[in-house]
């Protein structure tokens, strides 16, 4: 593995998204509809990450609901947390506080 | 808030910086899990290092990790990297209408710092009613904290990786998605939000098996056209506090 060409890959295509479209967008007005529309691009995208890493067995990709699964006992502690408190750093703290206590109570109860 | 004083530069900057203070110390432990995964894996600490530096993309670095020692190809990485890194494009369109007359000194470092976590923040920044003429300084400010966290916490993880060897069962990975759940929920301001977010979820979740991670941008654009479609079809919120109901609204 050549790690020099790995990284100058990575960084051109990961940069080449985050500037180009807002340096060529820039030059043009943008429909009024379009601009609506991207105001769903906050939530759509956040909530396509979340819910497979907590709803799908890291190892086999499969749908997984069971109590066993610490990130999704975990993640909807957090957001309980987040809703009620609407505090970031709060829920942070607990969702993280939650898996490590949700683990080791697996562990526990399996021996 | 920002909006009650006369705004000025460095006022700017660290109203920016105070706001993405949550989403660093979500971001701390997934840094740290980088580093020490990376070297884990079968990158140098230098290659590690480097890549937090040059490319600075949190999820597609720990997914590059997974594929390095999953001994995966040279171009099956970057084209991996390049779809999962495609949601800053949209970030990148959603800010382009506010960052249009900045000059290129601006916006080559400030698309080069933009993330999740420093988009949400500043796109809530930019969409606030008053016309402060330093907003891109708040963008700086943000952008600056989250990208020397991350140098810091790679170099911890690169160090704890090699002395601590069972770091990587931790769990910290799931820093990352506890912040984001946070970011979500207090985005979902309305029932066409609500709608995007789980439609955008389910079709990832079902798209899961897609190659290269494709289902995440996939699922992405079925969710904000889901969230055009609600807004579309569904009446204008009726929860509006009555003083502001009906008048002029800054969307």
């Amino acid at each position: 593995m050549n790690e020099f060409v790995l990284i100058a890959g990575m960084m051109l295509v990961t940069f080449i998204p985050r500037y180009g479209v807002m340096a060529l967008l820039g030059r043009i007005e943008m429909p009024g509809p379009v601009f609506r529309a991207l105001r769903f691009v906050p939530p759509a995208v956040l909530s396509a990450i979340i819910l497979p890493a907590v709803l799908l067995n890291s190892e086999d990709g499969r749908l997984d609901l069971a109590l066993t699964n610490s990130f999704l006992i975990a993640g909807i502690i957090a957001g309980l947390v987040a809703w009620r408190s609407k505090n970031l750093l709060l829920t942070i703290v607990v969702g993280m506080a939650a898996l490590w206590v949700w683990r080791w109570l697996l562990m526990s109860a399996g021996g | 808030m920002t909006s009650s004083t006369v705004p000025t530069r460095r006022g700017e900057f660290w109203a920016g910086f105070r706001a993405t203070l949550p989403l660093v110390v979500g971001a701390i432990p997934f840094g740290i899990i980088f580093g020490a995964l990376g070297v884990t894996s079968g990158l140098s600490p230098m290659a590690t290092i480097g890549m937090s530096l040059f490319v600075f993309a949190g999820s597609a670095q720990f997914i590059a990790a997974g594929l390095v020692a999953g001994q995966a190809g040279l171009s099956i990485i970057i084209f991996t990297t390049f779809i999962v890194n495609l949601r800053h494009a949209l970030y990148s369109a959603t800010l382009a209408p506010y960052v249009r007359n900045l000059p290129q000194k601006w916006l080559l470092p400030l698309g080069f710092w933009l993330t999740d976590e420093s988009f949400v923040v500043v796109v809530t920044r930019y969409t606030q009613p008053d016309d402060s003429p330093y907003k891109h300084w708040y963008y700086l400010g943000s952008a600056v904290f989250m990208y020397t966290n991350w140098q810091l916490c790679t170099l911890l993880g690169v160090v704890a990786g090699q002395t601590i060897p069972d770091l990587r069962n931790w769990g910290l990975d799931f820093a990352l998605i506890v912040t984001f759940i946070g970011m979500l929920i207090t985005l979902i301001t309305s029932r066409p939000l609500l709608v995007s977010a789980v439609a955008a979820g389910v079709s990832a979740v079902l798209l899961n098996g897609l190659d290269n991670k494709l289902g995440l941008i996939v699922a992405a654009l079925l969710g904000v056209a889901a969230g055009v479609m609600a807004e579309s079809v569904m009446p204008p919120e009726v929860n509006a506090p009555p003083e502001t109901a009906g008048g002029v609204h800054h969307e």
